[in-house]
């Protein structure tokens, strides 16, 4: 999806005189395309990820659409006063492209890893938050953000990522998708919602506990701010388990966006819930993405085996990192 | 012998105010009244610089402040707000009676200015180092658009401790923005002390020629001086403009120039102002 998002920008631009691609130091040759053909609307600008936002506001506030592209981290922890200042209170049209949300940069170390991008980007006042599952939905996506008048933070996956989701689902910004409704009615189902390419991890978990009789509903909310409050509502009603699947953090992410909901809109009769993510630690460890996720029981057999333990169903065999609640 | 230019801009020795810059400085005073606080030592440095520039240079229209075609003036240093608020208000971007209401409940004037409330504020700034940024891609968009606005952003001494500005600098450099003029109110006094003690900045000029721009100094209390300079823009074929203005902290109320503790005051009481508007009027 990080090449389809990108090469969206160039898309757009095509017949979108408003669209500014502003990179900071990203890989040789990046939207070469767009550099060749729309050289005043393509900036790479160096490491220096304050300049580069306050610089899109600027450029936003005299009528353009900045994307603004650089890894996850430094777009977020290390301008956070400017995304806060320059674009949020100026509620300005640019949007912020994060390379690697969660554990893309496993071998790379903590220094990379936005454990936390979503949570510190939905606590800003105006910021829209969103983090598609693949590159089918990120062409979606992209495709309606010209008109979106705030300012939008994209978490990109690692690429290659699997296609679950489908043409119909269409795209709106805030709105869920039903990637999977149990069979024979609401009752009694678990609620499996996820964001981003954790959907897909969420998908996986859903199979695998249909397969033991365990009637699931998978959520898939791309967009996390603003949240469809609506549709995690009407399937949360009746659900016997609300189970967050996200590659973040438990403080703040996804787990806190549906919790909050939920105790909000549910008046006291909220479901139970567990929320499965990265526990409150940085990395200790390299290798590769998947390894990492398995460290922290993320993989879809240590989900599904987190939430037949959450139902009584199976002695405990796995560590699972969670924030409980209910 | 003619003088040094620049000796006689970094003097101790200046012109007495005239009386449109002691008028000015009467409605400084009249919004730290009535919200009985601000940073006053702080927008009695760049006066002169905001005067000059809404009086004589930049081509806007108060009654039309979203002017496509108008020049862009961001007080970078958003809590020196008083001044560009006094400014704003005598050339009719808002009535002038909105600023006794500073820093009120209500007020569309608050400690540090917004955008989105006040007319004629380009950027809400407050936190230090963002300006610039901002600048640049104004700068920048004007290019696109084939606009000739300049973009014009005022700095303090202290908010130039800011990283974000020299990255904004070296951005602003690259791109060889002859339409972009980074202003300096250089008062040599930040909230802790002197700039000197604080964080030295010199040599200041050579710092922002070594990041690309055409630079000049001047004495930012001289209407005239900074009319000529602001006249020569662009210094320099395709750079930058950077103009080191040597100001005075609380310039126009003798017993709080050059002084730190008159950075920011609050609890100001009708006595105090009253002396204040004493001391405007004996300078």
């Amino acid at each position: 999806m990080r090449i389809t998002c990108v090469n969206m920008v160039y898309e757009l631009a095509k017949t979108d005189e408003r669209v500014v691609f502003v990179g900071s130091d990203l890989s040789p040759g990046l939207l070469a395309g767009m550099k060749r053909d729309y050289p005043n609307r393509y900036y790479m600008e160096g490491v220096t990820e304050a300049n580069v936002v306050g610089m899109a506001a600027g450029m936003a506030l005299d009528g353009f659409i900045p994307y603004v592209n650089t890894i996850a981290t430094f777009i977020t922890r290390r301008c956070y006063e400017q995304v806060a200042v320059d674009l949020c209170l100026h509620d300005l049209p640019v949007r912020l492209i994060g390379n690697g949300g969660g554990l893309v940069y496993a071998p790379l170390g903590p220094t990379h890893q936005a454990i936390e991008d979503i949570a510190i980007m939905r606590a800003l006042p105006n910021m829209t938050v969103v983090a598609p599952a693949d590159a089918e939905e990120m062409r979606r996506f992209m495709a309606v953000t010209p008109d979106w008048p705030h300012p939008i933070y994209i978490r990109l996956a690692k690429g290659g990522d699997e296609v679950i989701t489908r043409a119909e689902h269409d795209f709106a910004i805030g709105r869920a998708v039903v990637l999977r409704e149990a069979a024979g009615g609401r009752h009694g189902a678990v609620l499996l919602v996820g964001t981003g390419v954790a959907s897909t991890r969420a998908m996986h978990a859903a199979e695998l506990l249909s397969a033991d009789g365990i009637a699931c509903h998978v959520l898939h909310l791309p967009t996390v701010k603003p949240l469809d409050v609506a549709a995690l509502e009407r399937l949360a009603r009746g659900a016997r388990l609300v189970v967050t699947v996200e590659e973040h953090t438990v403080i703040g992410g996804l787990g806190s966006a549906v919790t909050d909901a939920l105790v909000l809109r549910m008046d006291g009769r909220v479901p139970r819930l567990r929320r499965i993510g990265i526990p409150d630690v940085f990395a200790t460890d390299y290798g590769s993405q998947d390894s990492l996720m398995e460290a922290f029981s993320l993989q879809p057999q240590q989900i599904a085996a987190t939430i037949r333990d959450a139902l009584g169903l199976t002695a405990p065999s796995l560590k699972a990192y969670e924030g409980v609640s209910g | 012998m003619t003088a040094d230019p620049v000796a006689l801009a970094r003097s101790p020795k200046r012109l007495p105010l005239d009386a449109r810059s002691v008028a000015l400085r009467r409605l400084i005073v009249d919004a730290l009244a009535g919200g009985q606080r601000g940073h006053i030592g702080s927008s009695l440095s760049p006066l002169e610089i905001l005067r000059v520039l809404y009086d004589d240079v930049l081509r806007h229209r108060p009654e039309e402040p979203g002017w496509l075609l108008r020049d862009r003036c961001i007080l970078s240093k958003g809590h020196g707000c008083l001044a560009l608020y006094a400014v704003l208000a005598d050339k009719g971007y808002f009535p002038e009676a909105e600023l006794k209401r500073f820093c009120l409940k209500g007020s569309m004037l608050g400690g540090h200015p917004e955008h989105s409330k006040v007319p004629g504020v380009e950027a809400s700034t407050g936190a230090l180092g963002h300006g610039l940024s901002i600048g640049v891609g104004m700068a920048l968009a004007a290019r696109m658009q084939r606009r000739a606005s300049r973009v014009f952003v005022i700095m303090g001494d202290g908010e130039i401790n800011e990283g974000s500005v020299w990255e904004a600098a070296l951005c602003a450099g690259k791109h060889r923005l002859t339409t972009l003029i980074a202003i300096v109110d250089y008062n040599k006094i930040q909230s802790a002390g002197t700039t000197a003690e604080i964080q030295d900045l010199e040599p200041l000029v050579d710092k922002w020629r070594a990041f690309g721009f055409a630079t000049a100094e001047v004495d930012g209390h001289d209407c005239g001086a900074l009319r000529a300079v602001f006249a020569r823009i662009p210094f320099e074929a395709e750079r930058p403009t950077a103009i080191i203005c040597h100001t005075v902290k609380g310039k126009g109320i003798a017993f709080a120039e050059h002084d730190p503790e008159w950075h920011h005051k609050s609890k100001v009481s009708a006595e105090l102002a009253r002396e204040l508007y004493t001391a405007l009027e004996q300078h």
